[in-house]
């Protein structure tokens, strides 16, 4: 299941209510709380760069979590993330440039032109498994890459496209604190869907499709409707984070969208641990935060005019490293390492589990 | 004229690339998609050997071609070896995590600029004139030439060879082979050096005719579809997968838009998923899931 049983002793559920509460025990509750009140408070004593980069990290979530949410949980492997933020960013882009459309239009164009791309994407998975669906993703990545480049050059944004800020009445969203906010309510709420869905009806489908194929479909489970769902609903979600990533930079080009960022995607959701949502947050997290710590450590050597202008070569370079790293000596990711933090607690004094099988 | 020698030599850097990737996959069913990054290292090896051997082109272009078969084994030893019994996925993005490091330190140690170790070995690179009109560089022409050969030879390898026909036993099943005494590791190991060698050879031959710059590893996601379109464990189809990619980019920047030049393998590749996943002469498989 995608969460633990509560940990707390002498916790019994007795209705069903309690049984479908998203938070069970006080604990839960108070660490939320806590959670909320850092995150809401975070906006007001952190440097413009540091809210810069917290935009970031929730951005790269909504595309990790939705990306978890295909590849963790519904076991079809994509290699062309970036296509789908790049159709989202770019369908906000043309709209407000051509027909000068309000955010209220694009948003959910953007997540209309996912709901299609998510359905062109989706159909090589009928077919195909593994390895081949991997490919075909990325094959389509180049040629939605290709669209936008195409639009680009016909219509003279070779550089890329200036996007105005959304406005609302009389209110423009131009603070980085406003954005943060409004950043933070999409996170949350892409993380609510997530959950939702995970324990719903389609979350049971998908595990089952993702563990055994021929299984799902003896029990009844429509496959391809499935798969075509996971990855429509997967890439809305994605379109959305590259609309709300046009309007919070406020310019698009295609420059931005190549094959690496599509690798980060993956590596989000592959270092932050497969099948958890925490792991794609943390996933998320981690390689956005990644370059900027390597900067701030590159700045501590004594011979920084050196490497400054490689400081880009360094970036992929330890960017593979950590990547390899985890790859072999950590596949469970982040999570595999909070997991064995927590049970190193939970059972303290004692090494081991009492009873095999009760938690992994 | 020009167009068909343009069509051969692009489906001869193709098809070069391209045995690469059906190399490892037919033995391991590995993925290798840090075969463009290892290629863009062959060439820039070259230009490490130059300036070594200065003075001694053929000595410098032979060390650099032992050195890259040499790192395809290493890569093997020190990383793909973990990944062997591995997830599918696992695998692969060990692979794309290997393109990464070695994209990022080529750009660390050689810079970005675009070089020409054509001028650093102190070779010229003429252009000949064939009957028909049509001009084709040395180097191009070599390239052919060495395609034909290298192709011919790991034929030759593969059929009669005695390590060829451990490597086709490993592929074909690596539980009884490795049962029947024969060494897996080693077997992967070797396709992993002859991969790199022929991928090192497309980009040593590339950089001598055009310069070695870092977006070269393009070029061998681009002949990626070639391998697939000829089939993943088919080496005759990749040379043929080579040739209609190639065919059908060549034609299509001529006739339509210079533009779709990055795209046409991709469409062909999508176009072929669509009908015959397997490729032309690949064999049906049931893949993994993730």
């Amino acid at each position: 299941m995608f969460r633990p049983t509560p940990r707390a002793s002498g916790y019994f559920r007795t209705d069903y209510a309690q049984d479908l509460a998203l938070l069970q025990t006080r604990a839960e509750r108070i660490g939320l709380a806590a959670l909320v009140a850092i995150l809401v408070t975070l906006p007001f004593v952190a440097t413009p760069f540091l809210l810069d980069l917290a935009c970031q990290v929730f951005l790269a979530s909504i595309g990790a979590l939705s990306l978890m949410l295909l590849t963790g949980y519904a076991g079809q492997i994509s290699l062309g993330h970036a296509g789908l933020i790049a159709a989202g960013a770019f369908t906000t882009g043309i709209l407000t440039r051509e027909i000068h459309a309000p955010f209220w239009v694009t948003l959910p164009a953007s997540a209309l032109t996912g709901v299609v791309l998510g359905l062109v994407f989706g159909l090589p998975s009928l077919r195909l498994r593994g390895l081949y669906l991997a490919v075909s993703t990325l094959a389509l990545h180049f040629i939605v890459i290709y669209l936008g480049g195409e639009y680009e050059t016909k219509r003279g944004f070779s550089t890329g496209i200036l996007i105005e800020k959304p406005s609302l009445g009389g209110f423009k969203l131009t603070d980085g604190r406003a954005w943060y906010f409004v950043l933070l309510i999409f996170a949350a709420a892409t993380l609510l869907i997530c959950i939702n869905l995970l324990r719903s009806r389609s979350g049971r489908a998908w595990r089952a499709i993702h563990a055994r194929e021929t299984v799902a479909e003896a029990l009844g489970i429509s496959i391809s409707g499935y798969k075509l769902l996971a990855f429509v609903i997967s890439s809305a979600m994605t379109s959305v984070a590259g609309c709300l990533f046009a309007y919070y930079r406020g310019f698009v080009s295609i420059e931005a969208f190549d094959l690496f960022l599509s690798i980060q995607y993956v590596a989000m959701i592959i270092i932050g641990g497969m099948g958890s949502l925490l792991g794609a947050l943390l996933g998320a997290a981690f390689v956005t935060v990644f370059p900027y710590a390597i900067e701030a450590l590159l700045k501590l050597l004594p011979n920084v005019q050196k490497l400054a202008g490689d400081i880009f070569a360094v970036n992929y370079a330890s960017f593979g490293v950590v990547m390899i790293l985890f790859l072999i000596l950590e596949p469970l990711g982040l999570v595999g390492i909070w997991r064995r933090l927590q049970n190193y607690f939970l059972l303290w004094p004692f090494k081991y589990k009492p009873l095999a099988g009760t938690r992994k | 004229m020009q167009l068909l020698i343009n069509i051969v030599v692009l489906a001869s850097i193709y098809a070069l690339i391209a045995c690469g990737y059906v190399l490892i996959y037919r033995v391991s069913r590995v993925l290798n998609l840090a075969h463009g990054e290892l290629m863009m290292f062959g060439a820039y090896l070259v230009l490490a050997c130059s300036s070594l051997f200065a003075g001694h082109p053929v000595m410098a272009l032979c060390a650099a071609v032992i050195l890259s078969l040499v790192t395809g084994a290493l890569v093997y030893i020190f990383l793909m070896r973990k990944m062997t019994g591995e997830m599918v996925l696992a695998a692969i993005l060990t692979t794309v995590a290997l393109g990464i490091l070695v994209r990022g330190v080529v750009v660390l140690v050689w810079s970005s600029q675009q070089q020409y170790p054509a001028q650093a070995l102190g070779i010229s690179n003429p252009t000949f004139t064939l009957p028909g009109d049509g001009h084709i560089s040395l180097w191009s022409l070599v390239l052919v030439l060495t395609n034909l050969a290298a192709y011919g030879a790991l034929f030759g390898f593969l059929r009669f060879g005695r390590w060829g026909m451990r490597m086709r036993a490993a592929g074909q099943n690596p539980l009884l082979a490795a049962q029947r005494g024969i060494n897996l590791h080693g077997v992967y190991a070797l396709a992993w050096s002859l991969s790199t060698l022929t991928g090192a050879l497309a980009g040593i031959l590339m950089a001598l005719d055009s310069g070695v710059t870092g977006s070269m590893p393009v070029i061998a996601l681009k002949a990626f579809p070639a391998a697939l379109v000829g089939g993943l464990d088919s080496l005759g189809g990749a040379l043929i997968g080579a040739l209609i990619v190639a065919g059908a980019e060549v034609l299509l920047i001529y006739y339509v838009d210079p533009l779709l030049s990055d795209v046409v393998p991709f469409l062909v590749l999508v176009a072929m998923l669509f009908v015959r996943p397997w490729g032309l002469f690949g064999t049906r498989e049931e893949l993994d899931r993730v």
